[in-house]
């Protein structure tokens, strides 16, 4: 049951990062990607199934467990996603900085630095 | 089961992963001296390409070698897993970045002379090698990153406002790619428990064939996203033309190429079942990449762009092998990934030439003159003739196996029914060499035949030719890819070989399950 609102909430997650990845200004799709990540993270810890047992700790001298134990897999996997995507999230944070510096222009649109200028089409120009 | 401490030469497998990200970490902390950074970078990617060597070598003869982190024991412990695939593919990218360093001693005016360079460029090394080795798809994605990261830094060490506008768009696309991959991951994880691809191998046939599908496509987005395959392929054409031409050559030759491989391990080694339900859908995608990119290269008039849209092509020619999963098929995609990372490594090298001794970057106004014009028109030419398949050269024979593929598959012995879809794909591969031959030699021509009168649009004289410094680092890196592209066409036996070998390790998966140490679990 509890998984079943958590994969929902997932969902919700995805569709505003959707939403927020379709915009034109850049801090916008900044944003989604952020919250994409999020919610990929949520998904891979309701991907491990959110259980209500004991920590993954072994007591003194034992070698098995007692008993039923939580998982503890997914969350390493999800620490590890968060310190990577948030470390490539604050470098395309100032990337966007300077290419707005630079360029003088958050609109993707409009960010058309790298593309070759405008001209007469190739056929006809070469 | 693996209880007992790694066999020590098994050790070899880690070492392409480990030494380059070591080495880099020690250039950053040295001094910024140009020429001992540059004899380190060199050493730990001869290291590298030593290594991948010995393993191409060990596993041709042995079956597929494994080594699993930690004294966990396989499907827990994260397994680096070498077979043929990875490691001809891994002694492949060690050979374009060594031609790459060699050539980057010529960039004075680059990011070339500088030790962050150098750092990055083994950064870049050893994501790609992870990639090429890992065992685990968690630890896939994180080599992915990786190597995103390193190509962050490399596309803006030159800096200015096209590399800032390449790299936004390169880098929150990329990013997007691997979010997607890390989502298909979760899901996979969700459905199997286990993220070990031979453990994956083992269970995918058991599981729901509809959740796997779904599990499937997903990686066909994220690593199509990688890969630049045609829908998802804006990226490349918008930032590898920014960079100088060392950068692009390497990012070129090596990144795109990791999302295909991504791409055949995780389809034919782990789900082989949703690869069949999704045949039409790959088919497609190939087809598409495959005739649109020479197409739009035709439409091309900056030299870099072009070779990135000829780089495009390619990766269609390697999907198109994912679309005829047999032993010709698959083998004629991993030798076609080994000439393009060698043929487009080459082309962004030679249109880097190019490009500074013309001091220009669109086709229509270079004009080059005298016996450096001569010998990069020469140079240019075969590796377009490479690119395109033209008989003698190159990328004609992995183009062989996979006609020879796609002709079995439509056209099978006897009970039988031919898949008519093959026959579109090999219609597509003819149409491809042909567009290629045309977009590439059109720009050849317009470049070296067309005399400065002629060009339609005035432009300074030409720049009295490259310093001779640049000559020879430039030339002759340049010079020996060129001249390994064309001994590997003339004596094509030992890449043919090696890509139907790597097809039978990928079609056939007890191998590397059992090289893990899974053989009990498996199918």
């Amino acid at each position: 049951m509890i998984e079943t609102i958590f994969a929902g909430l997932v969902g919700v997650f995805i569709a505003v990062a959707v939403y927020l990845l379709l915009a034109r200004s850049l801090v916008r799709p900044l944003l989604g990607v952020a919250v994409l990540g999020n919610g990929i993270n949520l998904l891979i810890l309701v991907a491990g199934r959110l259980t209500r047992d004991a920590p993954p700790i072994l007591g003194a001298g034992a070698s098995a467990p007692p008993g039923p134990l939580a998982n503890p897999l997914p969350q390493a996997l999800i620490l590890t996603a968060i310190v990577i995507g948030f470390a490539l999230f604050a470098f395309l944070l100032v990337l966007a900085y300077r290419a707005q510096e630079t360029l003088g222009q958050d609109e993707v649109d409009h960010m058309r630095a790298a593309e070759p200028p405008a001209g007469p089409p190739p056929p006809l120009s070469y | 089961m693996q209880t007992a401490l790694t066999f020590a030469a098994d050790w070899v497998i880690v070492v392409p992963a480990i030494l380059p990200l070591a080495a880099a970490a020690l250039l950053l902390m040295l001094p910024n001296r140009i020429a001992v950074s540059w004899w380190i970078a060199v050493l730990t990617t001869l290291a590298v390409g030593i290594s991948g060597a010995v393993m191409l070598w060990r596993v041709s003869a042995d079956g597929p070698l494994a080594m699993t982190m930690g004294r966990w024991l396989p499907p827990f412990g994260i397994s680096f897993t070498a077979d043929i695939t990875g490691a001809a593919l891994l002694l492949t990218a060690a050979v374009v970045t060594l031609v790459v360093l060699v050539y980057a001693r010529a960039d004075e005016a680059g990011p070339g002379p500088s030790n962050r360079f150098h750092a990055l460029v083994l950064l870049l090394l050893a994501g790609v090698s992870g990639a090429f080795l890992t065992g685990d798809l968690f630890n896939l994605y994180v080599w992915f990153e990786v190597m995103l990261a390193a190509s962050f830094g490399l596309l803006i060490l030159g800096g200015g406002a096209p590399a800032f506008d390449g790299a936004v768009k390169y880098g929150l696309l990329n990013l997007l790619g691997t979010s997607l991959f890390l989502a298909a991951l979760g899901l996979l994880y969700g459905t199997l428990g286990t993220l070990n691809m031979a453990d994956i191998a083992g269970r995918a046939a058991g599981a729901d064939p509809a959740i796997m599908t779904s599990i499937g496509a997903l990686l066909v987005v994220a690593f199509g996203t990688k890969a630049a395959a045609f829908p998802l392929n804006a990226w490349l054409p918008a930032s590898y033309h920014t960079p100088p031409a060392s950068v692009s050559a390497l990012l070129g030759g090596l990144l795109t190429k990791v999302g295909v491989y991504a791409l055949l391990r995780t389809l034919v080694l782990l789900l082989p079942a949703s690869r069949d339900l999704l045949h039409p859908v790959i088919a497609a995608i190939a087809i598409a990449t495959l005739l649109l990119a020479p197409l739009a290269a035709l439409a091309e008039t900056n030299l870099r762009r072009l070779v990135g849209y000829l780089l495009i092509g390619g990766v269609g020619a390697a999907l198109a092998g994912l679309a005829l999963p047999d032993d010709n098929g698959i083998g004629g995609a991993v030798a076609y990934v080994i000439q393009a990372m060698l043929t487009i490594t080459g082309l962004y090298l030679v249109a880097g030439l190019i490009e500074r001794s013309t001091g220009e970057t669109d086709i229509r106004r270079m004009t080059v003159s005298g016996g450096s014009g001569t010998r990069l028109s020469v140079l240019l030419f075969v590796l377009l003739a490479a690119v395109a398949g033209v008989p003698p050269f190159l990328g004609f024979w992995p183009k062989l196996l996979l006609l020879l593929g796609a002709a079995e598959r439509a056209a099978p012995a006897a009970p039988q029914a031919g898949d008519a879809i093959a026959w579109l794909v090999a219609a597509a591969l003819l149409l491809n060499a042909l567009l290629t031959l045309i977009a590439g030699f059109r720009a050849w021509a317009t470049i070296f035949w067309q005399s400065a009168a002629e060009k339609a649009h005035g432009s300074a004289p030409p720049p009295a030719g490259i310093p001779s410094r640049q000559h020879i680092f430039g030339l002759g890196a340049a010079g020996g890819l060129v001249g390994l592209v064309v001994v590997m066409g003339l004596w094509p036996e030992p890449l043919l070989a090696t890509g139907r070998a790597a097809a039978a390790g990928l079609l056939g998966p007890h191998a590397y399950v059992q090289a893990v140490g899974l053989a009990g679990s498996a199918r």
